[in-house]
């Protein structure tokens, strides 16, 4: 078990190698944006990282509802914390990059709105686990909070999407997937696998964390029965 | 055959970390009248809600009445009555009002008959059209006993009902178990405390940290010091955690 | 036959409370018309900047309105364990669902519909000629706003700090309902009426309707078991 987190914490350290590698060396220095431009591969990694971690959360708890297994919930509750971790890290580089490349920190682009309300709903959620009592309850609740929240994520991008086609606004975004150089393709591959990897290291460890603190509690509690009858 | 009124079996609940019914089976035939002795949190209320379906175990079935209340829960709860320390009453409807729609759900003919009867069964008829808010805790508990029985349920469950009772209503809640032994029906109570010993009571299970420990038959003197005598005494099993 | 008199028999029950108390409604209508007093002092209400915000700020008021009435509606079931009682009743959960949500999308409705004369009233709004689409956006986004409401209240009430988790939870989740329903509106009331952009709002409306009660329906049984 431990050996498992130790290999996948190294090969995230690894292919965090390679991903600067490639993105300060490799790949190209962009025309138009200049070296701010590099800010793009962790930026896109993460929030990809970011996006797929509801779903993961989604799939635990239906995991969770279904075999009624408390592990599921563990698992969920963990997915969620690194998730909004990367959404946040997302959510914080966009602006670094915006700023110098379109003169303004944000727009209200489909992306971007959409990133920001699935970190809501990821704040929501862990704010929810936090208010629960009942353990058993919390997992419940939480559960069917993140499918509503999972569905809700499409839900919210494709309106937003509609919107800015019906209302055609000044276009600020644009052109960085089309025609990506080869090398840059190159970069943000392997920053996603980086990403990807240091994901489910962090995951696997928020697990481990949590079932510790879980048996600690219910060491204490037995010790606290312990005590009561002694007296 | 009959079927049996209850039949649990292999009942597992975890509530996190703690196990509140573990591996427990039961069997209560119907007209049985058994007690579930235990400490709080020994497991009684949890295998109540078991057996009514609200809440789901872990592992293991229910049955009531033949009926598989995980296959069907409703045909399951169409026979129970719960009675339980909490009342269920909506405080802003009148006392008929809140009978009334027990009875819709129920699906009861002739509700206004059966309503107005259980009304001045429970000696509210005066007090019918106010609303409950303004009822004395004894006549919200003689309520709470109405609407928990007005569908004539085979199996009336009760969850700690001497808890919190005026001595009026005590008794009538006596009055009212003896008449459910004696019509047949099957009975299945929860309670930690002996003090108001039940008569007629068929069958005593002790439950402790959601196992059952032992059960035995006999009148309620033998099982008030039985009871008593494994609150204070015997070492062996009250040692450990408990929940 | 069974599960939609017993569901009726829930929703009597809520608008039966309600009509003894009005506690919900006059919150309501109270809250929106301090809304509609704050924009007046915020903005200069001018009939150029009602047609700019005031799609937007109707169902704003609509929805703080809303989140208002819906904390209420398990708090109710909470006293004396009431809810445990329903649930001990051989109905099928999802009639107690329906039921809250139906006694929530009337309450919610009445609300808008009062809050909406008022603004009409107030600022010289003229609904009265597109009332008919008006009452169909109005409809269609409570009820997707009531549906994920009604569940999220359910789960909100298991919560330390409810009147707090209710709207953290809900308010990501009904912006699909907030922005069609802002659009669609913006668009019945521009001059001239902007049908087709209306029109493809409304359906969206429609299908998160379909999608987020579906969902609830499938779902609420795991928020109320015990």
């Amino acid at each position: 078990m431990i050996d498992l987190q130790k290999y996948l914490g190294l090969l995230a350290l690894l292919a965090m190698m390679a991903a600067l590698y490639a993105i300060f060396v490799l790949a190209p220095v962009e025309l138009t944006m200049g070296i701010v431009q590099k800010i793009f591969y962790f930026h896109v990694a993460s929030a990809w990282v970011g996006f797929l971690a509801i779903y993961l959360v989604c799939f635990c708890s239906l995991r969770f509802l279904r075999k009624r297994d408390r592990q599921w919930d563990v698992r969920a509750a963990s997915a969620a914390e690194v998730g909004a971790v990367f959404l946040t890290l997302n959510l914080v580089s966009g602006p670094i990059w915006a700023k110098p490349v379109w003169g303004i920190w944000w727009t209200w682009d489909a992306r971007l709105t959409t990133t920001f309300v699935l970190w809501l709903i990821y704040m929501g959620y862990l704010m929810l686990r936090r208010l629960v009592e009942s353990p058993e309850q919390r997992a419940r609740l939480s559960a069917v909070v993140s499918i509503f929240g999972a569905v809700n994520a499409l839900v919210v991008y494709m309106a937003n999407r509609w919107w800015r086609t019906q209302h055609p606004q000044p276009v600020i975004a644009g052109g960085e997937d089309s025609g990506l150089h080869p090398d840059m393709w190159l970069a943000l591959s392997v920053t996603l696998l980086a990403l990807a990897l240091l994901f489910f290291c962090l995951w696997k460890m928020g697990c481990d964390l949590e079932r510790s603190r879980e048996s600690v509690e219910s060491l204490r509690r037995i010790a606290q029965r312990h005590l009561r009858e002694v007296r | 055959m009959i079927d049996d009124a209850v039949v649990v079996e292999n009942a597992e609940k975890w509530f996190g970390l703690n196990p509140a019914l573990a591996n427990v089976s039961l069997r209560v035939h119907q007209g049985e009248f058994v007690v579930l002795l235990g400490r709080n949190g020994a497991g009684k209320s949890t295998l109540l809600r078991v057996m009514a379906r609200l809440v789901k175990p872990n592992r293991g079935g229910v049955r009531i009445c033949g009926v598989d209340v995980a296959r069907d829960p409703e045909r399951g709860r169409e026979r129970i009555g719960l009675v339980a320390h909490q009342t269920f009453l909506y405080p802003g409807l009148s006392a008929r009002e809140n009978l009334r729609l027990h009875a819709r759900l129920h699906g009861i003919e002739g509700a206004g008959e059966r309503v107005a009867a259980a009304l001045s069964e429970a000696g509210l008829d005066l007090s019918a059209d106010r609303p409950v808010r303004g009822f004395s805790r004894g006549m919200q508990q003689r309520l709470a006993i109405a609407r928990a029985t007005l569908h004539g349920p085979e199996l009336v469950l009760l969850d700690e009902p001497f808890t919190g009772l005026d001595l009026e209503a005590a008794e009538l809640l006596s009055e009212r178990l003896r008449q459910w032994a004696a019509a047949g029906r099957t009975i299945v109570m929860a309670t930690h405390n002996l003090e108001q010993g039940p008569e007629g009571v068929t069958r005593w299970v002790l439950l402790d940290r959601g196992r059952i420990v032992t059960e035995w038959t006999g009148d309620s003197r033998a099982a008030r010091s039985r009871y008593r005598q494994f609150l204070t005494g015997a070492p062996d099993s009250s040692v450990g955690p408990r929940n | 036959m069974k599960f939609w008199s017993q569901t009726a028999a829930i929703l009597m029950k809520d608008i039966l409370t309600e009509y003894r108390t009005r506690d919900v409604l006059t919150s309501m209508l109270l809250f929106g018309l301090l809304v509609i007093l704050m924009f007046h002092f915020a903005f200069e209400s001018d009939l150029e900047g009602i047609r700019k915000f005031g799609p937007g700020l109707l169902w704003m008021t609509f929805i703080f309105a809303g989140l208002l009435g819906m904390n209420r509606s398990f708090a109710g079931e909470k006293e004396n364990d009431a809810l445990e009682g329903l649930m001990l009743s051989p109905v099928s959960w999802s009639s107690i669902y329906l039921g809250k949500m139906l006694a929530n999308l009337l309450f919610l409705l009445l609300a808008e519909a009062i809050i909406l004369c008022l603004f009409s009233f107030l600022f010289n709004y003229g609904i009265w000629p597109r009332i008919g689409w008006m009452a169909a956006i109005t409809f269609l986004g409570t009820l997707g706003f009531a549906s994920v409401g009604t569940l999220l209240a359910a789960v909100s009430a298991n919560t330390r700090m409810s009147e707090v988790m209710l709207p953290v939870l809900l308010v990501p989740l009904v912006l699909p309902v907030i922005l069609s329903a802002v659009l669609a509106t913006a668009a019945n009331f521009a001059q001239p009426p902007e049908e087709q952009v209306m029109f493809f709002w409304i359906p969206v409306l429609a299908a998160y309707d379909i999608i987020f009660v579906t969902l609830s329906l499938m779902t609420f049984d795991y928020v109320l078991e015990k």
